[in-house]
């Protein structure tokens, strides 16, 4: 077991400077960044002179020790639009964006994996039928197109929840966001909902087909105990890894989601940056939203192991 | 002596009752699966509507998706106040016609779905078979690197790439076509596992078989079936996204009908003129839906097991 | 003395996508107490099925079970195709247990050897965790698991194969069913380890006075442990004997062609194995003649119209042929 974690944490180290690596080269994908920053309006000379001052024109190889090096310091760079450091920046967002995050995934495992159990184990009936639907539509509502529906319906018409923006309530001195949490983690949570029913659905009805649930069955155990140590307790091994995928999917989907609703997290923060061609901070925020999703994966393998003794004895 | 018609059969190995039968008796095969999971039908037809609009917008599109009519502007659709038939789903605020934008707008998905997806197929497979056939080091290698990147969150890089490339149509398609790449590499290969834990491949082999040979005999047809399950949900999800980039302002120049790039410019008026972007998103939905049915109809029809429900 | 258990004309059909499935055609069989009945065929002879059939144990939603099949204990009798599920449950792991073939795919991944063994002794004798723990280190003993108070807390895929089979033996006979279907316990096993769970069933049935069917393919298995052997193919019972009658005087080509193909150990290479030629039927018809007709070398026009009834060829010796095999001529009835 311990060879085992041992081995994912070494793996996610090595991704993060991957990460590090694909976040640097991107910067240089066009060959030469400092066109990517400039208005058109500059000249040659002012071009040549930022260039230096970024430190361009140096070899490539000379860059990236150095990016390597801001980087495990935690320097990289300053955002040109609020001229400060990009790590501040990414720091004061991570927050929110995790309580986003977490909120919505809350939320797709209660509805998903309880939609997907009953769905599973009931087949050809009703409950079968909601789960599938439910598994549809995560599939083709987009996020952010549901996003502005849920705007339009229930801040707009309905009045229940603000149009946008994180407000929050004080609660033993931590600021908690309020309500206003609900529409944009119930928008990111659709997808995760739906990929999680699918998911319990069809591990469900494997696991039922198991030679393991004919033997119980065989010995005349109690149905209730056959559902919960033979079926679910099973069915819930790999949905502790697809849990895990799904924080890629969230993380991902905060892009739209703190858009639409003004939310300040990492999501909103990437949008802005590229759109205001901030790329320090394009950088730095993508590497950030890595490391949580790595370090959310990694948090996934330790689960796991707990929940499965096949890896946790040898 | 009395002839019985599975006399044939008796002598033979049943190693896969469809075998035998000729591509016509397939064919009939499959409709009848089709037809008796009608969402899958349903949903092919609604893929096929999509691709139609495509194939023939200049010709059902009753205005010019370009044509700016500041007069007409910010007209609500046909049946609401303020609408006429003349612009059934209302126009932009620009007076372009939104049911025209519309239709045009699936030019630029269904030809990012389609050719991404057969960048990420080829290439996918390509990869994914070296990696399975060789195995060993290069399997180790590719495998790490493939799982690497699909554990990292997708959109972040794409959107910080399309930001670097600049808004084309051509990026777009590259773009989702090698970032697909891995999730096809990593299908084929675990076909091509299954097909050598089953024996086939080394069976072939043995009686000395060349690697091209097997690879077409005996691995592609079995891949194509998983494959092109796969891609229909790749190319429904290659859809989704560039929709997603456009709504950013990543995809497609804004002068393009895109729904993406409609959802974008109508966000703005969602408090006043909200079938800017309702519309175009319905027909993100509408896509999505009918790819997603058929999709599934397909999955289920390759799975041996579910043909084992009662009639 | 009458039977433990009492077949007749038991049917399964299984409804799927492409057709119906005809898997058992017309069981029947009395299972006298405290004997091996060893029922034998190749895969889709139905051997499996037919016991499945029994005890519910086929998905519900495409098997259709017909027949009756009385079981008596003590004095009560049940029909074990006319019960409740609730009442069927109560039977099964008590009175009539399986063991299974693929002890990895048939035991619980996530649960330990000890709570599998537990679990039956706390639902239907009603022991709480304490006694459960004691008695199931007790029969892991028995099965000759070693270390068995800290076997208890392992699981199945820290077991090896052998050791698996003796565990699947041990939670099968927990409650002290009367009746032991042993589903080719062995098959999946090599030959040593064979003869052990062989001779460890052997010993237990004395021991708890079981009753066992043993369903295998291995005529030599078969040799070693049945009392009485019923032989299936393509879901019909072809031949009904005691052992040594069968191995002796088979009756039925099918039986013979079988025979004919075991190895012997000591044989000279020379002598090549007689296999039967041709594969079985694939069962989507219901069978209106001898199912064996396209196989069989006596075949003749008769074997094509009707299906054979049950011959009987000696005391306790059946067959459904209409070939004499002793008189080598087509029987001639009066």
């Amino acid at each position: 077991m311990l060879r085992y974690l041992l081995s994912r944490v070494m793996y996610s180290l090595a991704l993060l400077v991957g990460v590090l690596f694909i976040v640097f080269i991107l910067l240089h994908l066009t060959g030469d960044p400092v066109s990517l920053m400039v208005s058109r309006q500059a000249s040659p000379e002012e071009i040549d002179s930022l260039r230096q001052e970024l430190g361009f024109n140096r070899p490539i190889l000379v860059q990236f020790a150095d990016f390597v090096k801001g980087a495990v310091q935690g320097d990289f760079g300053n955002s040109f639009r609020y001229r400060v450091p990009a790590l501040e920046l990414v720091l004061k967002r991570i927050p929110a964006t995790v309580e986003l995050a977490t909120a919505a995934l809350i939320m797709a495992i209660l509805m998903g994996v309880t939609m997907g159990i009953l769905g599973g184990s009931n087949p050809n009936t009703i409950f079968d039928s909601i789960a599938r639907g439910l598994g549809l539509l995560g599939q083709t509502i987009p996020t952010f197109w549901l996003g502005l529906i849920m705007i339009l319906v229930f801040a707009l018409n309905l009045g229940w929840f603000p149009t946008y923006g994180r407000e929050t309530f004080q609660l033993f001195g931590l600021h908690l966001p309020d309500k206003s949490i609900i529409l944009p983690a119930f928008t990111l949570s659709l997808f995760t909902t739906g990929q999680l029913t699918r998911f319990t659905r069809s591990a469900v009805m494997e696991v039922m087909n198991e030679d393991y649930v004919t033997t119980a069955r065989s010995k005349g155990l109690h149905k209730m105990r056959i559902y919960l140590k033979y079926i679910l307790k099973n069915a819930a091994i790999p949905l502790v890894s697809i849990i895990g995928v799904q924080f890629s999917y969230l993380l991902s989907g905060s892009i739209y989601v703190e858009t639409i609703f003004a939310w300040p997290g990492l999501g909103n923060l990437l949008a802005e940056a590229v759109g205001t061609r901030d790329f320090f901070l394009v950088q730095a925020t993508a590497f950030f939203t890595s490391f949580v999703v790595i370090g959310l994966h990694l948090l996934t393998d330790f689960v796991y192991v707990l929940v499965d003794p096949r890896i946790r004895y040898k | 002596m009395e002839e019985n018609t599975s006399n044939e059969k008796a002598t033979g190995l049943i190693v896969d009752e469809q075998a035998d039968r000729s591509i016509a008796a397939k064919l009939v095969y499959v409709a009848r699966l089709l037809w008796r999971d009608k969402a899958g039908l349903i949903g092919l037809v609604m893929f096929l509507l999509v691709v139609f609009a495509a194939a023939f917008s200049p010709w059902i599109t009753p205005h010019n998706p370009m044509q700016q009519d500041i007069q007409a502007s910010k007209q609500a659709p046909a049946w609401a106040e303020g609408g006429s038939t003349e612009y059934l789903l209302g126009t932009d605020s620009l007076g372009r016609d939104v049911l025209s934008r519309i239709i045009y707008g699936s030019r630029v998905s269904i030809t990012v779905g389609f050719l991404g997806v057969m960048m990420a197929f080829t290439l996918g497979m390509m990869i994914g078979l070296i990696s399975g056939y060789k195995g060993g080091r290069t399997d180790n290698i590719i495998m790490t690197l493939v799982n690497m990147v699909l554990s990292l969150p997708y959109l972040v890089f794409v959107v910080f790439v399309a930001a670097i490339l600049g808004n084309s149509l051509l990026n777009v398609i590259l773009i989702f076509g090698l970032t697909d790449i891995p999730i096809f590499v990593r299908v084929t290969r675990g076909e091509v596992l299954r097909l050598r834990e089953e024996g086939f491949i080394e069976a072939a082999q043995s009686i000395g078989q060349k690697t091209p040979r097997i690879i077409f005999k005996h691995i592609m047809p079995n891949l194509l079936g998983p494959l092109i399950t796969l891609a229909t949900f790749e190319m429904s999800a290659m859809i989704f996204y560039e929709a997603g980039l456009g709504f950013l302002g990543l995809s497609v120049p804004p002068s393009i009908p895109s729904w993406g790039n409609m959802l974008a410019m109508g966000r703005q008026y969602l408090t006043v003129y909200p079938w800017m972007s309702v519309y175009p998103g319905l027909a993100i939905v509408f896509t999505g839906f009918g790819m997603n049915l058929f999709g599934d109809w397909l999955r289920d029809a390759m799975d041996p097991r579910m043909r084992q429900k009662k009639k | 003395m009458s039977s433990i258990l009492s077949v007749k004309n038991l049917t399964t059909r299984f409804n799927t996508f492409d057709g119906t499935v005809y898997a058992v055609n017309g069981v029947d069989f009395e299972l006298q107490p405290g004997e091996t009945l060893a029922v034998v065929g190749e895969s889709g002879s139905g051997k499996s099925v037919s016991v499945l059939s029994l005890l519910g144990l086929l998905p519900a939603e495409s098997a259709e079970v017909k027949g009756t099949a009385h079981f008596q204990t003590k004095d009560t009798q049940t029909d074990l195709l006319a019960i409740s599920k609730e009442k069927l449950n109560k039977i099964r792991g008590k009175h009539i247990s399986i063991v299974f073939q693929d002890a990895l795919r048939s035991l619980n991944p996530v649960l330990t050897v000890g709570e599998q063994i537990s679990e039956s002794l706390m639902t239907h004798m009603g022991y709480n965790k304490r006694q459960a723990y004691t008695r199931a280190v007790e029969l892991l003993e028995n099965v000759g698991i070693s270390y068995p108070e800290k076997r208890f807390y392992s699981y199945p895929h820290q077991f090896s194969g052998g050791m698996r089979q003796r565990a699947m033996i041990a939670i099968a006979i927990a409650c002290e069913p009367e009746i032991l279907v042993a589903d080719e316990p062995t098959t999946a096993l090599d030959v040593t380890i064979q003869t052990q769970i062989v001779e460890l069933t052997r010993r237990l049935q004395r021991e708890m006075g079981m009753t066992v069917i043993w369903i295998t393919h291995d005529l030599g298995v078969v040799a070693g442990i049945a009392d009485r052997v019923i032989v299936m193919y393509a879901g019909m019972p072809i031949e009904l004997a005691k052992v040594d009658d069968l191995y002796e005087n088979a009756q039925h080509p099918y039986t013979e062609g079988l025979l004919g193909a075991i190895p012997e150990l000591g044989e000279t290479g020379q002598n090549r194995l007689i296999s039967i030629g041709g594969a079985p039927p694939d069962l989507f018809e219901a069978p209106k003649h001898c199912q064996f007709a396209w196989r069989c070398p006596y075949v003749f026009e008769r074997c094509w119209k009707e299906i054979p009834p049950n011959y009987q060829v000696e005391e306790g010796h059946y067959t459904k042929c209409f070939y004499d095999m002793s008189a080598q001529q087509a029987r001639d009835e009066e």
